[in-house]
């Protein structure tokens, strides 16, 4: 390095830092700078294919050809489609009628593991399983549980001399909706159980010794001193479950593909048909965002009552 | 009294506790049972379904030497920690900035992080797929990595954020005096004390990535850039032939990380899962 250059380099260096040591103390920049990396990933994968699906779904597109714009008929077609009312009628059923049995067992769950056990621990990894390994994976066991030939719950009704032949669990509508929503309620139980443990475990234990010495018995305990405490637990939790079940997918693609006959699709599985196995890109954005307005529902709820609770 | 009221335990605690567990694990037990069987002992209904007549571990070998299931455990590793480590640098960064920075839009940027956590994957596959079409990731790694950040820094953030705003701002603002930048202060003061929060967040983010299934499916569709979850379903399950106890085998395989990661960690999971709605 040439003998000049090396003897005024540390002057520059070190103004030019303190400028960018300043702009790193400076609150508002550096914040802005901090959130970038997140914010740019959120942008270009999340908000941008958000408007765009916005657009897509105003459009004829179909898979490999460009489509034209058509107003709003993808959403008015979509109206006279009986296969959408059955998805829309089947995804309020799979999302709300599965939420009261979730939370009764949840909490049936939650009051069974807020006792001193053996081997509490492992027991609550062990129940946690449901919710924790990929759905798609305890999905396929379901499956096959369900299966028309191998289905051990037949064999088991059969050796028991209740049923003549195997139940085809998937085949008919009514049982399949049924059965899918059970492994829903199966899934989510470990969830509602440990947050709702988590809830038991924050009531105060003087509450409860107080209560006693004041005569309640178990029943107006659990009513008058925990409930009240878990009571704001159990609707974040049921608020959150509904959202996911809503928009869940894998679920019911693994069990039936939507199938028999398209009746037990939901929103998700039925999109994915339309505009994955069918093509119709446009059709298909249609279908997800007629999510869009019940989801924003649920959210803004949940977001207003943790407000509230906070 | 001391035996009837360890009998009424038993009836208020340990049976409800077996009803429980038998009704939660039997799936993992009859998936168990299949995957050791011979194939030819399903069709037989004499035997009992319920046990295992003749061990064997064939279904094992021919998901090994048959199928791309290494691969499959491969592809859905890389992915899972890429994208895991980049969406924690993302989530401290945002998170940090949230809890203590006053910016432009800092007060309405924390609900707008809320909210999109609630965006669901459905909700944008089908113009998420045009994206990945027009970027040329279709079969690459790259398309998961980037995009399952969208699901995990919202919520790794949102978590973090209330995590740091648990350490006493004191401690900060002496720091300040003594000439520490706000950087120095972040990395050197502020993550050694949320390591407990940073660990949440990261296995929260790392099982969340092992068991996505919708992108991975649109995404991937070439068989050895298959994730386990879509490879197992789409790859084993044959219109002809179905490979049950492979089936099983590989539902199982692909669910025990996530079950040994988690049995590890039970506590910060826990707190994780609940951090939403106790913190919030």
């Amino acid at each position: 390095m040439h003998p000049s250059l090396q003897s005024f380099s540390p002057q520059r260096m070190s103004s030019s830092s303190i400028r960018f040591d300043n702009f790193l103390d400076r609150e508002s920049s550096l914040g802005v700078l901090l959130m970038l990396p997140g914010l740019s990933i959120l942008a270009v994968f999340l908000a941008y294919p958000f408007a765009l699906g916005i657009w897509l779904s105003l459009t004829d597109t179909r898979i490999g050809m460009p489509g034209e714009y058509i107003g709003l008929w993808n959403y008015i077609d979509l109206l006279e489609d009986d296969i959408f009312h059955q998805t829309a009628w089947n995804t309020m059923i799979y999302a709300l009628v599965t939420v009261p049995f979730k939370a009764i067992l949840g909490l049936g769950l939650a009051l069974v593991l807020n006792n001193h056990i053996r081997f509490s621990n492992p027991i609550r990894a062990f129940v946690m399983l449901p919710w924790i390994v990929p759905t798609a994976l305890s999905s396929l066991g379901w499956f096959m549980i369900f299966d028309p030939v191998f289905s051990p719950i037949s064999w088991l009704l059969i050796q028991m001399g209740l049923i003549e032949s195997n139940i085809n669990f998937l085949g008919d509508q009514v049982i399949a909706v049924t059965a899918i929503c059970w492994v829903n309620i199966w899934r989510g139980i470990p969830f509602f159980g440990i947050s709702i443990l988590a809830g038991l475990q924050a009531v105060p234990h003087e509450l409860h010794e107080q209560a006693a010495i004041d005569g309640a018995n178990q029943y107006h305990r659990f009513i008058n001193v925990t409930f009240p405490h878990i009571k704001g637990i159990i609707m974040i939790t049921s608020l959150l479950s509904i959202i996911w079940t809503f928009a869940d997918f894998q679920l019911i693609y693994i069990l039936t593909k939507g199938g028999p006959a398209n009746q037990t699709h939901i929103f998700g599985t039925y999109a994915y048909q339309v505009g994955m196995s069918a093509t119709e890109i446009g059709m298909g954005a249609a279908i997800t965002l007629y999510m869009f307005p019940i989801l924003a529902f649920f959210s803004i709820l949940l977001l207003r009552y943790m407000r509230k609770s906070a | 009294m001391m035996v009837g009221s360890e009998s009424h335990r038993t009836l208020q605690i340990y049976i409800p506790l077996a009803v429980f567990m038998v009704l939660l694990l039997f799936p993992f037990y009859w998936m168990t049972i299949v995957s050791l069987k011979p194939s030819s002992d399903l069709f037989d209904m004499n035997f009992n379904p319920f046990w295992v007549q003749r061990f064997t571990f064939e279904n094992y070998t021919y998901l090994f030497e048959n199928t791309e299931f290494w691969s499959w455990l491969w592809n859905t590793m890389i992915i899972a920690i890429v994208s895991t480590a980049l969406s924690i640098f993302c989530s401290i960064c945002i998170g940090y900035a949230l809890a203590r920075l006053k910016f432009p839009g800092s007060d309405f940027m924390g609900i707008g992080i809320f909210l999109v956590y609630l965006v669901p994957p459905t909700l944008l596959f089908i113009p998420m797929a045009q994206v990945i079409g027009a970027l040329n990731l279709f079969n690459t790694h790259w398309s998961l990595i980037l995009t399952y950040p969208t699901q995990l820094i919202p919520f790794a953030s949102w978590l973090l954020m209330g995590y740091f705003l648990t350490i006493p701002k004191e401690i900060e603002e002496s720091a300040l005096m003594d000439g520490c930048s706000r950087i120095q202060i972040l990395i050197r003061i502020v993550l050694p004390l949320s390591v407990p929060g940073i660990l949440s967040a990261t296995i929260f983010c790392f099982t969340l990535c092992w068991n996505e299934f919708l992108y991975a499916l649109i995404f991937m569709s070439s068989g050895d850039m298959k994730t386990i979850p879509v490879g197992t379903v789409s790859d084993l399950i044959k219109a002809d032939t179905l490979f049950w106890g492979s089936l099983m085998a590989s539902a199982l395989l692909g669910s025990v990380p996530v079950a040994f990661i988690y049995s590890f960690f039970v506590k910060y999971y826990v707190s994780g899962l609940t951090a939403s709605a106790v913190k919030g």
